[in-house]
C-alpha cells in the first residue's frame, strides 16, 4: 500500500457529493458532525472542494443529469481517494431502480470502496463506518480501488456551454 | 365583494355558457369543472383575475381516450379547490399557455410539456426543466406507451 | 481540540463545480439577473408511483424528501382516501398531527442551523442542530426512525403512541421551550443578525401571490395562507393554534415565521397529546379497497402546501399520481428577491426559502454579465457572505446573536 494511503488515515479531509439524493442522508452525515455525535474527533473535516478530498462521500442514486458530473468531478479528485456509498440509494438505487431517468448505481462509473446501507443510515452507523475505513487504511486492509490509478488527476476536459 | 362557492361557479356558468361541458360537485371542498381545450386561456383568467382564486399546480394525465390537463385552483377563504379539467386530442395535445398572466404556471407547463409533450402555445420559455437537454425528443415519460 | 475547517457544502450542495443550478447574472457586485436550472434530482417518482400499489407508494413518497417525510406521506394518503371515499378513526387524527408537527419543528430547526452557517454564525448552527436532536430522539421513540417514519397509511396510521411516552415527549418539548426562546432572542434582537437580514431579499405581497408562493415564503409577506386552518384535516381543526404572518417579506420576516411557527407546533402537539389520552379507539380503519375515483390531498408541510393528486380505478395501484412540493412555487421567487442584491447576500437570499432541493441539489454560480465567465461558485458566495458578516461585526463592534456557552454546556 502506498504512502500516501497509509498517510489518508491520519486526518481524512471528507467530500460530500449528493446526485439525487432526498437529503436525508445528506443530513445526517452532517449530523454526525454536530455536538452530539462530534466526528471531528476523529480529526474528519468536510472539505469545500473536491481537490482536496480524501474521502468522498456518495450519497443519492446519480440520476442522468447528475451521473455525468459526479464521474468528472471523480476524475478531479487527487487519488488515491477513498469512495464510500452512504445509504441504499448509492448501492443499489433501492425503491428508485426502475426509475426512467437512471442508468444504473455509480458504482458502475467510480470505483467504489466501501457501502453503507440504510435509509438513512444512523449517525452511529456513519460513525461505524468511518472508524472501520479508517483501520482499514491503518492497517493496510483497505487498499482505495482508485490507488492504482496515476497520481495525478486525469482531466476530462469541461463540456463548452453550448454542450452542457 | 367577497366570493362564495356558489357564487364562483355562477360566474363560471355565466361566462361560458353552453360551452361549459360538465360540472361534478364532489363535496364542498372539491368541485372539477371540464373545458373545452378552447377555452382554458379564458376559463383561468377568471379564476386568477376576477375571483382571486389561487393557482396551486396542473396535472396532465395520459389515458386512452384522451390527455387531460387538469388545473388546480385554490379559493382558501372557502376551504375549496376547483379543478379546471380540459381534454386534449392524443396525436396533437396543445392548450394556450396561461404562463403570461399567470407566472406561476410557468415551470408546470414546462414540465407537462417535456413529460407528456403537451405543447403550451405562446408560453414565455418552453424549454426541459427536469429532463437534460438532450433527452429524445418524442419520448415522454409518463404517457402510457413511453418505452425506455 | 482540532481546528475546526468547516466549509461544508450543506445537506443541499452537491457537484460543487459543474452543474450550474442558480446561475447568477452579475455587474461588479449586483445580481442583475438570475437562471434557474434544477432536474439534478428528478427521479421520475410519478411513475414510480403507477407501479406500486396504493401502500407500497407511501413508502416511495417519504423518500421524496428526506426532511419532509411526514409531509409528502400526509399528503398522499389524504387524497387516496379522497379518492377511495375511505375514513379515518378519530385517534389516527391526533396521531398524524403531533408526528407532523414534530416534523415541521426539527425542519425549521435545520433551516435556522443553516442560515446560521450561511452568515457566519456558526455557534448558532450548531446549537439549533443540537437541540434538533431532541425532537428527533422522540421520533425515534415513537416511529423508531429519526427519519422516513412510516407512519401513514390510507385508513390511519400504522403505529399508535403509547401513552407511557406522552410524558416523555412532554418533557422534551418543556425542554425545548428555553431554546426557541433563546433562538427568538437571538434573532429578534441581534443588531448585527438584523443587518443581514432586514431589507434583504424582499419578495413583495404581489409578487407572493403571482409566483403561487407558499408557506413561510408567502406568509413572511403578508400573504395570509395555511393550508391547515383553510383546508382543516387531521386534527388541525380539531385544536387551537394561530397563523404567523409578516408584513415585510425579507430575510428576517422569514425567519421570524419559522421561529413563531415553532412556538405554534408546541402548542398544537400538547393538545394533541391530551386528546390522545382520551379518545380511544383504532388508529386504522383498514380499508380492503380503494374504490375508483380520483382524490386531492394537500397539508402545509415546514416549506408551504405539498400537493398531492390520485386517481384510482379499483384495482390496487394509482392510475395516476401527481406530486407538488411548495418549493417547486418558491424557488422561481429568487428571481424576484436576488435582483440587485450583492453577491455577499445572494446565498441567505437563496437560502430563504428554504429549498427542499430534493428537486435538485442546490449550487450558486456567478457569471459576468459582459463575458459570461464563472466569477464565483458556490462555496465563494458562502464564505463572500460570511466575510460581510465578520466585515459589519468589525466596523460596528456588534457580536451577533449571543448564545451563552458558559455555564449551559452542549449536554
Amino acid at each position: 500500500m502506498s504512502f500516501a494511503t497509509r498517510m489518508l488515515a491520519r486526518s481524512l479531509n471528507v467530500f460530500h457529493l449528493a446526485g439525487s439524493a432526498c437529503n436525508n442522508c445528506d443530513i445526517e452525515i452532517l449530523d454526525a458532525l454536530t455536538p452530539k455525535y462530534d466526528l471531528e474527533r476523529f480529526g474528519i473535516t468536510l472539505v469545500g472542494s473536491i481537490r482536496h478530498a480524501d474521502l468522498i462521500l456518495l450519497s443519492g442514486i446519480f440520476n442522468k443529469k447528475a451521473a455525468i458530473r459526479a464521474r468528472r468531478l471523480y476524475e478531479q479528485a487527487p487519488k488515491p481517494v477513498v469512495v464510500v456509498a452512504i445509504g441504499g440509494c448509492p448501492c443499489t438505487g433501492i425503491i428508485f431502480r426502475d426509475s426512467y431517468n437512471w442508468d444504473g448505481p455509480p458504482g458502475e462509473y467510480i470505483p467504489i470502496d466501501a457501502y453503507l446501507p440504510g435509509c438513512p443510515p444512523k449517525p452511529e452507523a456513519i460513525i461505524a463506518a468511518v472508524i472501520k475505513i479508517i483501520e482499514g487504511l491503518r492497517s493496510g486492509e483497505l487498499v482505495p480501488k482508485s490507488e492504482s490509478e496515476k497520481a495525478r488527476p486525469v482531466m476530462t476536459p469541461a463540456p463548452k456551454p453550448a454542450e452542457a | 365583494m367577497k366570493v362564495t362557492r356558489e357564487g364562483a361557479l355562477d360566474r363560471l356558468k355565466a361566462a361560458l355558457g353552453d360551452r361549459l361541458i360538465a360540472v361534478h360537485e364532489k363535496s364542498p371542498k372539491r368541485v372539477y369543472v371540464e373545458v373545452a381545450a378552447e377555452d382554458v386561456a379564458k376559463t383561468s383568467r377568471l379564476m386568477a383575475d376576477d375571483l382571486g382564486a389561487r393557482f396551486q399546480i396542473a396535472t396532465g394525465v395520459d389515458t386512452p381516450t384522451a390527455i387531460e390537463v387538469m388545473y388546480h385552483w385554490a379559493f382558501d377563504r372557502l376551504g375549496c379547490v376547483v379543478t379546471i379539467r380540459a381534454r386534449l386530442d392524443r396525436k396533437n395535445p396543445e392548450v394556450e399557455s396561461i404562463a403570461p398572466f399567470c407566472p406561476a404556471a410557468e415551470w408546470i407547463e414546462r414540465e407537462m410539456w417535456e413529460l407528456l409533450g403537451i405543447r403550451f402555445r405562446n408560453h414565455p420559455d418552453l424549454r426541459h426543466l427536469l429532463l437534460s437537454d438532450d433527452w429524445p425528443e418524442g419520448k415522454y415519460p409518463l404517457r402510457r406507451d413511453y418505452q425506455a | 481540540m482540532a481546528k475546526r475547517t468547516i466549509v461544508p457544502i450543506g445537506p443541499y450542495h452537491a457537484l460543487q463545480e459543474e452543474p450550474e443550478f442558480f446561475k447568477l447574472h452579475v455587474e461588479g457586485e449586483r445580481v442583475v439577473h438570475l437562471d434557474i436550472e434544477i432536474g439534478y434530482n428528478h427521479r421520475g417518482i410519478e411513475k414510480l408511483s403507477e407501479a406500486k400499489d396504493f401502500e407500497e407508494t407511501i413508502f416511495l413518497v417519504e423518500r421524496v424528501c428526506g426532511i419532509c417525510s411526514t409531509s409528502h406521506p400526509l399528503a398522499c394518503v389524504q387524497a387516496i382516501e379522497e379518492a377511495g371515499e375511505i375514513e379515518v378513526p378519530e385517534r389516527a387524527l391526533f396521531i398524524r398531527s403531533t408526528i407532523a408537527e414534530l416534523e415541521r419543528i426539527h425542519s425549521h430547526l435545520l433551516w435556522l442551523g443553516l442560515a446560521g452557517h450561511f452568515l457566519g454564525f456558526d455557534t448558532l448552527w450548531m446549537w439549533a442542530w443540537r437541540y434538533r436532536e431532541d425532537v428527533l430522539d422522540i421520533l425515534e421513540l415513537i416511529t423508531g426512525n429519526r427519519n422516513h417514519y412510516g407512519m401513514m397509511k390510507p385508513g390511519g396510521v400504522h403505529r399508535d403512541i403509547s401513552p407511557d411516552d406522552i410524558p416523555a415527549i412532554r418533557k422534551m418539548l418543556d425542554g425545548l421551550r428555553g431554546p426557541l426562546e433563546l433562538f427568538r432572542g437571538a434573532v429578534e434582537d441581534d443588531p448585527l443578525l438584523h443587518a443581514r437580514t432586514q431589507g434583504i431579499g424582499i419578495l413583495t405581497r404581489q409578487q407572493a401571490i403571482d409566483y403561487g408562493a407558499l408557506g413561510p415564503t408567502a406568509r413572511a409577506s403578508g400573504v395570509d395562507i395555511d393550508v391547515r386552518r383553510d383546508h382543516p384535516h387531521a386534527a388541525y381543526g380539531l385544536v387551537d393554534w394561530d397563523v404567523i404572518t409578516r408584513e415585510n417579506g425579507d430575510v428576517f420576516d422569514k425567519t421570524v415565521v419559522r421561529i413563531l411557527e415553532m412556538f405554534e407546533s408546541i402548542r398544537i402537539i400538547k393538545q394533541c397529546l391530551d386528546k390522545l389520552l382520551t379518545v380511544t379507539g383504532p388508529i386504522d380503519s383498514n380499508p380492503p379497497v380503494v374504490k375508483p375515483g380520483e382524490g386531492i390531498g394537500h397539508y402545509e408541510a415546514p416549506r408551504g402546501e405539498v400537493f398531492h393528486y390520485i386517481r384510482s380505478d379499483g384495482s390496487n395501484r394509482p392510475v395516476r399520481h401527481k406530486i407538488r412540493a411548495p418549493s417547486f412555487m418558491n424557488v422561481p421567487t429568487n428571481r424576484e428577491t436576488v435582483l440587485g442584491a450583492t453577491v455577499a447576500d445572494a446565498t441567505i437570499i437563496l437560502a430563504a426559502v428554504d429549498p427542499c432541493y430534493c428537486c435538485t441539489e442546490r449550487m450558486a454560480v456567478a457569471v459576468d454579465r459582459q463575458s459570461g465567465d464563472p466569477l464565483w461558485a458556490g462555496g465563494d458566495l458562502i464564505r463572500m457572505s460570511r466575510e460581510k458578516t465578520e466585515r459589519l461585526r468589525k466596523e460596528t463592534g456588534w457580536e451577533g446573536p449571543r448564545l451563552p456557552l458558559e455555564g449551559r454546556g452542549i449536554r
